[in-house]
């Protein structure tokens, strides 16, 4: 009965009502925003570039603190990347801010394989927040998300064109994460340079298809700004933490022989640009396009890799609930199936080796047996051989003993033949 | 004034003369020409056209095409090599420079040293095939006498491909590296990256270029040049393509929004010291080191491979070894042996001659 009455109310067309008063539902954002508010907000961003390239550096200038590095070595063996979390505040706002840094990128005589720890990083965000998510006693309002928002790339400004490394790198990340490349270091590179060089760039992520963030157009607020700012990328940023006096006010710059870079110059480089966009601007729209489009992906792939489909040959719906209880049906059976094999090859083995050591018992028994016959063999000849030298003995003996009887009597026969 | 003529006159006997050697050096230098073989190397985009434009003022890479970052995958190293002959107040120079383009662009870059050290290995083999051949009038000199090595300002010192790729050329050519792309660091940052490049190039045992020591009889400005010059290694260089206006002067550099590069200017950067040292000071010792060492080093070590060779086949038991030396064609055999036999007449002449002289003393 339910369904077709839902069915009839969904066909009717919606009617735009007008409210007679004030009804007070125009807070409900407000009431959002407080909420999200006392929940705090949680931001992860990985960046992505060269040892030294100023990742660190960077960071500290957005954030405006010294989040504590050391400096990295150039002499890793591989890839690896470290994780660090910060509470940051700002008016009454809590951010919890994850910075994820890659050590030892790009120092490898052999780069064939760096992209990988990254890719692994990523996918590990997304397999734990699976995890909670399929759990039964589930917490996700209290979990804390650790899924990348954004990666920063940052290309070595060679003036040229992005390296080989960066290419190849990219086009694996761009389907798991927000990409928003940036030339590092861009205090090298001259006005007219950089034009040509941020052309070439995008030419180029262009031709081999990778796909980058785009700002969202579709926001009126915002997409004047965002429609502006695309046109930038990549931004070609410098960083700072060191203050230098510029005129009668104190600006954060690199101070050279021949002038002053300042940060937060438009005309020195991209870095408001960034902030504005990354910080300022989008931060929710990437928390947003990292969880309705990223992880989803990412979703996806792994629940078809289990054998879950949404749609079973006669096109019904599945229920979740259904295959996963199919699921764990067949994966019990099978654990129950391989029990019984092991228990039944351990009865096997067992018995075998029973026969094997009641073989080698009869086998020592009878040896036994034969040698004991042996010995008895032995026995009786050596009691014979004993009887005959005992009778040889006594005969010897007799013999001895009449021969000297007889030598004693001859000599009184001999005295008397002479006597007489 | 006839003492001070008899002086003169005693002067002008005990002068011999030999003292205008360097002046007939120098005219014969001048008429002969100079030679000279640079290598660069280092990854694409370090700037190595443009220092190389800058150090000889021109331009040398008129129509060169550079690759994608896709076609850079794979890509192997080449050798390229552009000779031009340049000419300065009547001293000429034929100078080669000898590119490695693809250098450390792969992504896998097992070895990619290994082209390079091949060319100069070959470079030598050719020099001592022409060195041991019969006819050594025009011997060309190909071989490297110098290879810039530009290591990138953006890390915190040597990479593992830096080191490798120095350890294996720091016995065949010789190895200047330099600091690339030098003004994306303020002063303070060169300083330390430049003590931690030489700290690193100790702890790994890498032999870069020495300059030598300066003779004990300088004067004392050349001496605290030469200290100041020692103490700036590696150079932090700069290049430039273009001339801008600086301080009311044309000058090679780069135009920045906050300032202006000059390239020349000793304070921005060490190109200066480079070319001093490269072109202006020690170009020969570079050629000298180059054959004195690298050069000798490499034939004994080739004679040393040779006779071993030869044991182990028992065939010689001299230690020196025979060349595989071109069959003389019959042409020049029947004029050595003429020579041969005009040598012996000529000098069985002589002792008759001498003979007779004897004979007639007495």
């Amino acid at each position: 009965m339910a369904a077709t009455d839902v069915d009839i109310f969904s066909n009717e067309e919606k009617r735009n009502l007008s409210l007679g008063g004030h009804v007070g539902f125009d807070s409900l954002p407000d009431q959002l925003v407080s909420k999200s508010v006392t929940q705090g907000f949680c931001f992860n961003i990985l960046c992505v570039g060269e040892t030294g390239i100023g990742k660190s550096t960077l960071m500290n200038t957005l954030f405006n603190t010294m989040f504590e590095n050391e400096e990295a070595s150039h002499y890793q063996n591989g890839v690896y990347l470290r994780p660090r979390t910060y509470d940051l505040q700002e008016s009454n706002v809590h951010l919890k801010l994850t910075i994820v840094d890659t050590v030892g990128f790009g120092d490898q005589i052999n780069k064939e394989d760096s992209y990988k720890p990254i890719v692994d990083y990523i996918d590990t965000q997304f397999e734990n927040y699976l995890q909670e998510e399929l759990k039964i006693k589930r917490s996700l309002f209290n979990y804390h998300d650790t899924r990348i928002h954004i990666c920063l790339y940052f290309i070595a400004p060679t003036g040229h064109s992005l390296k080989s490394l960066d290419l190849v790198t990219m086009k694996k990340l761009d389907s798991k994460v927000n990409i928003i490349p940036i030339i590092a270091k861009a205090d090298t590179i001259s006005k007219s340079e950089l034009h040509k060089f941020k052309i070439k760039i995008m030419s180029e992520l262009v031709s081999n298809g990778v796909q980058i963030y785009q700002f969202p157009t579709d926001d009126e607020a915002v997409t004047e700004i965002n429609a502006s700012m695309n046109a930038h990328l990549p931004f070609a940023v410098v960083g700072s933490v060191e203050e230098v006096k510029v005129g009668n006010k104190t600006v954060r710059a690199r101070q050279y022989p021949w002038g002053v870079v300042q940060v937060e110059n438009e005309s020195h480089c991209d870095f408001v640009k960034l902030r504005e966009m990354l910080i300022r601007v989008n931060m929710e729209d990437l928390r947003e396009q990292t969880h309705a489009r990223h992880y989803e992906l990412y979703r996806r792939c792994k629940l078809e890799e289990m054998g879950f489909k949404d749609t079973d040959p006669d096109s019904q719906p599945f229920s979740l609930q259904e295959t996963y209880e199919a699921k764990r049906k067949e994966f019990l059976g099978d654990l129950q199936r391989k029990e019984e094999e092991m228990r039944q090859m351990f009865v096997n083995k067992v018995k075998e080796t029973e026969a094997e050591l009641k073989e080698k018992e009869r086998e020592l028994h009878d040896k036994f047996e034969q040698l004991k016959r042996m010995h008895q063999e032995e026995k009786r000849k050596v009691e014979e051989k004993r009887r005959d030298l005992e009778e040889e003995m006594n005969a010897f003996n007799r013999r001895k003993v009449a021969a000297e009887t007889l030598s004693l009597s001859q000599p009184l026969k001999k005295d008397k033949d002479k006597k007489n | 004034v006839c003492v001070c003529e008899r002086e003169r006159e005693r002067e002008e006997k005990q002068y011999v003369g030999f003292a205008t050697l360097p002046n007939q050096v120098h005219r014969k230098s001048v008429k002969k020409g100079f030679d000279f073989t640079l290598m660069v190397a280092g990854e694409s985009g370090m700037g190595k056209s443009t220092l190389v434009n800058s150090l000889f003022l021109t331009d040398l890479y008129k129509d060169r095409k550079l690759l994608n970052a896709e076609e850079r995958i794979n890509q192997t190293v080449e050798i390229i090599k552009h000779t031009v002959d340049i000419e300065e107040k009547g001293v000429k120079l034929k100078l080669t420079i000898v590119d490695t383009p693809g250098f450390g662009d792969a992504v896998n870059n097992n070895e990619c040293w290994k082209p390079i050290t091949d060319y100069i290995d070959q470079q030598f083999e050719q020099y001592f095939r022409d060195e041991s051949g019969l006819n050594r009038k025009n011997i060309q000199d190909n071989r490297v006498h110098c290879c810039l090595y530009f290591i990138p300002p953006f890390g915190h010192g040597l990479r593992p491909v830096d080191v490798e790729f120095m350890k294996a050329l720091h016995e065949k050519v010789n190895v200047v590296p330099l600091i690339a792309k030098a003004d994306c660091l303020t002063p303070n940052e060169i300083k330390k990256l430049k003590d931690r490049i030489r700290e690193e190039i100790e702890r790994f045992g890498i032999k870069v270029y020495q300059f030598p020591e300066c003779d004990s009889d300088e004067d004392e400005e050349f001496k605290q040049l030469d200290k100041e010059l020692k103490e700036c290694t590696p150079f932090a260089v700069i290049g430039s393509n273009t001339v801008v206006e600086a301080r009311g002067q044309r000058v090679r550099g780069r135009l920045y929004p906050w300032g202006i590069v000059e390239v020349e200017n000793q304070s921005h950067c060490d190109f200066v010291k480079l070319r001093n040292m490269l072109i202006r000071s020690h170009m020969h010792d570079l050629k000298d080191v180059t054959c004195d060492v690298h050069y000798e080093n490499y034939r004994a070590q080739c004679i040393q491979e040779m006779t071993s060779k030869l044991a182990q086949d028992n065939r010689m038991e001299s230690p020196i070894p025979i060349l595989p030396l071109p069959t003389p064609d019959v042409e020049t055999e029947k004029l050595i042996k003429m020579k041969d036999e005009e040598l012996k007449r000529m000098q069985e002449m002589l002792n008759k001659m001498q003979q007779q002289m004897h004979e007639k003393d007495q």
